[in-house]
């Protein structure tokens, strides 16, 4: 059987730092994911995204969100990055585990949506749908970061590549 | 590079059915653990059930956090215990299953636990529910054992099924 599911690279956080970056991503997959278990130094804080080291306001998102009692829903344009945690946010905690699937990343010819499971039983759960709509080009580098205090130790962050055939 | 995706252990229900679907024994070879679920429970007085989640045996320090729709609304809520939302219970249409799956990263890690997922019911005609939820269990034991048993009713219907996944990080 073909492999159809591969971790491209892992990253388990020794010391804090504000972020994350998968670079040099290969162009030989179909999609990607990216499964992350995080948390903060101190205080809250969002996770957020961006491609190929873009920062200009090329991303919108869509969120839809619980926090254990009530439902409500959002999204921002033209907005500089995807907030990966949706309306939620990391605590100092590591239970904040999220699901980021990224779909026919390597093509140059369409803009790059993402969809992203926020699963924290604490802070509330969101489902996120993201687009990146700089002129198409293969996404080559995943940065995830943080809003404000740093990463702690412990966050695992893992990029897996997913082939059609 | 190796792949990484593996089937780890099963369960087709047979005829008469199961009180519960119970994965054990689970290795410890993987990084995170994967379950992919279609269910119909055995309640015939209501159109979806929970899917009630244990891990190791365990039901204490355990929430649970879910948003889902109706159909006509979005709500959320949340309880001391780990669920998935709605699957088919058997009052629904016929030969209908709902599907769900629960994602546990880090199963083996001495941090607590955490398990999101997603759930799904649907039955012509009266409104179930789509759910997304998410789950912690504050124990730091690593995760040996899994155990789905039904909110409503006394248990899963013959060709409910359940599939456990290993994923590797390297």
């Amino acid at each position: 059987m073909a492999a159809t599911y591969e971790p491209i690279a892992t990253t388990t956080l020794g010391s804090s730092a504000n972020s994350v970056t998968f670079s040099s991503i290969p162009s030989t997959y179909t999609d990607l994911i990216v499964v992350y278990q995080a948390g903060v130094v101190s205080g809250a804080a969002d996770l957020s995204l961006q491609f190929n080291g873009d920062t200009a306001s090329n991303y919108s998102a869509t969120y839809l969100y619980g926090s254990g009692s009530s439902a409500a829903s959002a999204r921002t344009s033209n907005g500089t990055k995807i907030d990966t945690t949706g309306l939620g946010y990391m605590d100092t905690t590591l239970n904040q585990s999220n699901i980021i699937q990224i779909m026919n990343y390597a093509n140059t010819t369409t803009y790059k949506t993402c969809l992203v499971r926020v699963g924290n039983a604490g802070n509330g759960l969101s489902a996120v749908v993201g687009l990146w709509r700089k002129t198409p080009e293969a996404i080559n580098s995943v940065k995830l970061f943080s809003s404000s205090n740093n990463l702690a130790v412990g966050s695992t962050f893992t990029l897996y590549g997913i082939k059609a055939a | 590079m190796a792949t990484t995706y593996t089937l780890i252990d099963k369960t087709e229900v047979g005829s008469g059915g199961t009180s519960s679907i119970t994965f054990t024994s689970i290795p410890t070879t993987y990084t995170d653990l994967l379950v992919k679920l279609s269910l119909r429970g055995n309640d015939n007085s209501r159109v979806a059930t929970w899917i009630n989640i244990t891990f190791n045996g365990s039901s204490s320090n355990r929430s649970w956090k879910r948003v889902y729709g109706t159909g006509s609304a979005a709500l959320s809520e949340s309880d001391t215990t780990m669920r998935l939302g709605s699957v088919n219970a058997n009052a629904s249409t016929s030969n209908t299953f709902g599907n769900a799956e629960l994602y546990i990263p880090n199963y083996l890690s001495s941090n607590y636990k955490s398990a999101s997922g997603d759930g799904v019911a649907e039955t012509n005609a009266t409104a179930t529910q789509l759910d997304l939820n998410a789950n912690l269990w504050s124990n730091t034991a690593a995760i040996n054992e899994i155990t789905f048993a039904p909110g409503d009713g006394t248990g899963w219907l013959q060709y409910s099924s359940a599939y456990l996944y290993g994923i590797k990080n390297s």
